[in-house]
Parts: structure tokens; sequence; C-alpha cells
């Protein structure tokens, strides 16, 4: 062999190697979609900083490359680099991590002022049943329509969570679907609000919430854990993680690391996750007709758990005495999409009355959603895992 | 100290070690590593965590419970969660760490037990009946539980060493809701049913919790002011009436005359405080600040 074929010889190898040589359609319509997530995120601020990593991710996992060459560089191929930063997402630690921060940055005043906000949390949770139903008659599986129902908790690290352990095979689709979801939320969720509430209910007056004593912060989360964590232990990961970290914010004395897991611990793991995640969804695993399928039920399950959160409150007012109605606008806030559905709430609520300020009424379901989330993912784990 | 207490921890774990199947003449059945069948013993994990069995104690005599202790110093020695291990009882232990140093006799009844690394407390036992044939196994009818049958190796009692007794190719789990709640209705009822079980616990928990913490700061503060249980009723009422004081103040004035001559009408007007935190402008506003770029 001369020299040049040599030369010629490594060069074809080469090419071989790049990603022109092994691109395939599949490869350019997930590129498409990172980029138009990344596109959502930055220029619409849509969930910027999970739609950022995410759409990254995408473009990570789908540059097209040799699979039989033996680099070592794909996400499913063991001992990868990426295939370790995802066994965070695979194994479902990386999710109560962030459960960790949530509870580090959650203030449960509003819901230990105004306990009865709880049923509103738990009444959304509708939204995920109901997908689990719409599911089985498409054909899923139980246990893969429970991973896939789970989007309607609008709750990520509970859909990646549960879908690791039920469906690991549909989890980058699920997850995927349960974050464009939340970053849509402030579309989905106003015209359902209007559409289930009358002006005169849009204009209820919640009387503001009474003080809540730093002893009574500080029993909230070792005993929410304790009577959560009892009825339903599947779910201990996330909601052990969820009330450890709160009672670290509430406590007093751990301020170091309360902020640790709030920003520096949570800021970490959502890059992680996100960027994992979005490697994940490899055109051959993604570009199927069950995500299809996983979007329209997710769709759905976002419907039904806003609608029900607002239907409830409703019904809810039918018992309540005069003076304590509560306005159905927060009701959308049951779904745990922390603290966007709260916000919308409020933003809802001053339309029809400029001095109307929902926010902190509406965290008490916004935050009870999170724990009926957990409970509704422990619950689904335990009956199909 | 953590690392101290790390071999408690997998002596704890090892009361899930069970003896799971046993074969006393092996004739047709699994070879060891030297092509020989001898008669066998299946351990099974019943834990889902790993467990170290080495120096647990196997053995056929109870009056001798440290027969056989298993070598340490071998990596096969930890048990997979939920999974099982074989040893061959062919007497002769210098051949590997899984061949014990005791056999089986056929056409009597063979009891065989486990034995923690004290020697002492029986992990498990099983009492192998002396009517088992050759080439038959005495198994569990499920892995680490249930009862023990003799297995004939035939189609629907196959003997299974190291691997589960019951071979399963679905999930049972979710088989039975696929076929009983097609559905998902049952599903729906049961789980809302936790979740707002779960929630109205938590609910009811933090009236009470509220309730008390209410009572017991108001007697704080009572008793931070000196003031007794009985007469606190009282004190609420005296400082609750703006009207009140404003009399007093009214009746002052009178006596006292005190003031240059000025317009005297008095307005008693309740003041009533609409801010609060809660209906905050800081939390409230309405538009997400967007960023703006400055043209220079």
């Amino acid at each position: 062999m001369s020299f040049g074929d040599f030369i010629l010889n490594n060069l074809e190898q080469f090419w071989l190697l790049t990603g022109f040589a092994n691109a395939q359609v599949g490869n350019f319509v997930m590129l498409a979609v990172g980029l138009f997530f990344i596109w959502l995120a930055i220029k619409k601020n849509f969930e910027p900083m999970l739609l950022v990593p995410i759409g990254f991710g995408i473009l990570i996992g789908n540059i097209p490359f040799n699979t039989e060459a033996g680099l070592e560089i794909g996400i499913y191929e063991e001992g990868s680099v990426l295939n370790i930063l995802y066994n965070g997402v695979a194994a479902g630690w990386y999710p109560p991590l962030i459960f960790l921060g949530i509870g580090a940055m959650t203030d449960f005043s509003a819901l230990i002022a105004n306990p009865k906000l709880m049923l509103i949390g738990a009444a959304a949770q509708f939204g995920i049943f109901g997908a689990y139903m719409v599911a089985l008659a498409i054909g899923f599986a139980p246990d893969q329509a429970g991973a896939i129902a789970i989007i309607g908790g609008a709750d990520g690290p509970t859909a990646i969570f549960l879908s690791s352990k039920l469906a690991p095979n549909l989890m980058g689709a699920i997850a995927v679907s349960a974050y464009s979801y939340m970053a849509l939320v402030p579309v989905i969720q106003p015209p359902l609000m209007r559409l289930f509430t009358t002006k005169k209910e849009r204009l209820i007056r919640m009387k503001p919430a009474r003080a809540v004593s730093q002893n009574e912060k500080i029993i909230f989360p070792i005993v929410g854990m304790l009577l959560t964590c009892f009825v339903v232990p599947s779910g201990i990961p996330l909601l052990g993680m969820l009330f450890f970290g709160n009672l670290l914010r509430e406590c007093g004395v751990t301020s170091r690391l309360a902020k640790t897991a709030s920003n520096a611990l949570t800021d970490i793991v959502t890059i992680l996750l996100g960027m994992t995640v979005g490697a994940s969804t490899q055109a051959s695993q993604f570009l199927t007709p069950q995500t299809i399928f996983i979007f329209f039920l997710g769709f759905m399950a976002f419907i039904i758990a806003s609608s029900s959160g607002v239907l409830f409150v409703k019904l809810f007012n039918l018992i309540l005495p005069k003076d304590k109605k509560i306005n159905p606008l927060i009701g959308n806030a049951g779904v745990s999409a922390v603290p966007m559905s709260a916000r919308i709430s409020n933003n809802l609520g001053l339309e029809y009355d400029p001095s109307n300020y929902l926010l902190m009424h509406a965290m008490g379901p916004n935050v009870a959603g999170v724990i009926g989330s957990a409970v509704a993912a422990g619950v689904l784990l335990g009956f199909l895992a | 100290m953590m690392l101290l207490a790390a071999p408690g921890a997998d002596a704890a774990s090892r009361e899930a070690i069970r003896i799971n199947e046993v074969m006393v003449v092996n004739d047709n059945s699994m070879v060891d590593e030297y092509g020989q069948r001898k008669a066998w013993i299946e351990l099974f994990n019943a834990n889902f965590a790993p467990i170290e069995i080495s120096s647990i104690y196997i053995t056929n005599d109870s009056t001798q419970p440290r027969k056989y202790p298993v070598p340490l110093g071998d990596v096969n020695t930890k048990m997979p969660k939920r999974q099982h291990v074989v040893f061959f009882a062919d007497g002769e232990p210098n051949k590997g760490t899984f061949h014990t140093s005791f056999t089986l006799t056929p056409g009597q009844d063979n009891w065989i037990g486990i034995y923690d690394a004290d020697g002492i407390k029986l992990i498990d036992q099983v009492l192998v009946p002396a009517s088992l044939l050759p080439g038959q196994s005495y198994a569990r009818t499920e892995d680490g539980a249930g009862e023990w049958t003799v297995r004939t190796g035939g189609e629907n009692d196959y003997i299974t060493p190291s691997s589960a007794n019951i071979i399963k190719d679905t999930n049972h789990k979710i088989e039975e809701f696929a076929t009983r709640d097609g559905n998902g209705f049952g599903m729906t009822v049961m789980a809302m049913c936790i979740v707002f079980s779960a929630l109205l616990l938590l609910c009811l928990s933090f009236y009470a919790i509220g309730k008390i913490g209410g009572a017991v700061s108001k007697m704080n503060k009572f008793r931070a002011h000196g003031v007794d249980r009985r007469e606190a009723s009282e004190e609420i009422a005296v400082h609750d009436s703006g009207e009140e004081i404003a009399a007093i103040s009214m009746a002052l004035y009178e006596h006292l005359n005190a003031h240059d001559t000025e317009n005297t009408i008095l307005t008693i007007n309740k003041v009533k405080r609409a801010y609060s935190p809660w209906s905050s402008k800081i939390y409230g506003l309405r538009e997400v600040p967007a960023h703006r770029h400055t043209s220079r």
C-alpha cells in the first residue's frame, strides 16, 4: 500500500465515522425539535431553565454516529460519559434530588394557614387517572398507561421518576411531553378557567390567611412526611426528599444546607437531568407513533387536571359558608407546575378585579399539587411495579 | 463508625436467606464445575438488596451447626437481590466455595439448616423427606415463600437449580389490572381515594396543629404580659375596644380642658387596613419584566 492509499483509506474510514455519513432523516427531524425547544425557551421565555438543557440535549443525543465503531459515546452505550450521567435518570435518583431543592425553595405557609386548600391539590390528580383511563382505551398496557398518565401531575421530576420504573422505554417521550406542557400551562389553562367559572365566581375575594408560626412551619414537613409516607411508602423517595428539603429551610439552623439544596444542587441536577433527558430522545426511540399518543395523552391529562381542580372548588363552595368561599380561579393551581399555575390564577383574577390578588391563595393548592402528584406516583408505583 | 456498622447491616439482612430447593440424588440435573452430578442445595436471597453470605453456616446436623462455614474472600458469595446460589453437597469442600463438607443421604430424611455467623441463630431449615426419588427435587412453590413440594421434573413441576421456582414471563400484577380493570375505573377510584385520604389526613392534622398552636401562642402572650388565664378574655375585650379608648380620651379632654381653643369635632372612625403581604403588589406583577435593548 502506497502512502497515498494509506492516507485515502484513513480519510475514508474517518468519513464513515462522521455524522454526515451516518445521518438519517430522523436525526434531522429531532435536531429540528431540539432547535424548536431552544427557540421557545430563548425567544418565548417558555420554561427556559428546562427547555434550554432539554433542547440542547436533543441536539447532543441526535448527532448521528457509527454505533458499531465502539466509540462509547452514545447515551445508551454502557460506560460512556453520557451513559454515566444518564444513570441519574435511568435509576431515578435525579428526581428526588430535585424534590429536595423544591422542598428547600417552597414556602408552605399558604397551605398551613388554610389546610382545606390541600383538597384542591388532591382533586387535580384526576388528570392523572383520567389520562390513565384514556391510555388504556387507546391500547397501552397498565404500566405504560400509568407512566404516561403521570404527565397530568404537571411535575417533570415525578414523571421521570415513575416512567423510569414503569416504562423506561417511553421515558424520553414522557419527560419531553411533561416539560412541554408545563411550559404551555399559560396557554392551556386560562381558557378552561374561563369556561368553567362565572364572572361572579371570578370576583370572589378570599380572606387573607392568618400568620403561620415558625413552629407550625417546622412541624409541617415532619408530620407531612410521616403521614403521607405511612399511607404511601412507595412515595418515600419523592415525598421524603421534598419534606426533608422543607425542614432544612424552616428549621432555622441549617440555612447553609437549605441554600445549597435550593440553589447549587438544584441547578446542577436540573442541568444534568434536562440535558440527559433531551439526549435520551434519540430518533430511533423517539420518532414512533407511540410518541404522538403520549403527547396527545399528556394534553388530555393537563386539560382534565386543570378542569377538575376548578370544578372541585365550585363543588366545594357549595358546602362552605358564605364568608369562606374559595375563588375557583385558584383551582387550576392544583396541578404542581409551581409557581406558573398559581401565577396564572393571580393574573386571571386581576383581569376581572384589579385589586384581587390571588397569588398567595393559589400557592396553597399549587404546593399541595406537588404533594398530591408525588402521592399519586407512589400509588401507581405500588400498584403497577 | 459507619464502616464499622456495615457488617452489622449485612448480618441483619441475612435473615432473608432462604433454602429454596434441594436435590438429594442428582442423576439428570445440573453438573458442578468439574462436570459431576452431585446433590445440591439452592439458597435464595428474598431481600431486595444484595446479601453477603460468607461466614454463614450450612449444615445437615442440628447438633453441629458450624459444619460448613461459607468461606470468606470469594466475590461470588455476594448474592444479588432476589437471586439464587447453588451449593453442591458432595463432602468435598476443597473443590471450592460452593462445595459443602457434608453429603445428603438418599433413602432417609435429610435435615438441612443455615445458621448466621454466630453459629447459634438459625436462619432457615428444611426437612427433606426420605421418599424423594432420584432425579426429584424438594422445592418451595415460589421463591423464598410458600409450601414445600416434590418436583418430578415434568412440564408443570420443573426443577430449577439456580433460577426462579416459578418462571414468570409476565408481570402478574399488570396482567391482573389488564384483565380485571381494563377501563381503569377501579384504579381511578382506588388511587383517588388514597390521594384524597393522604391529603385529608394532612389537612385535618394541620387544622388541629393550627388550633393548638394558636391557643399555645395566645397563652404565651398572656403569660409574657403577666395576665392570668381567667382574666384573658376580659383583657381581649379591653384591648380590642377602640371606642372605649376614644371615650376616655374625650372625658380627659373635657376634664382637663388643657388645650387652646380649637375646632373640637372628634370623629371616631375605625380604620381598616386593606394592605397585607397577601395582596402585595410585589407578588402580583401582572407582566413578566421584559429585557429591553436600548439603542445608543
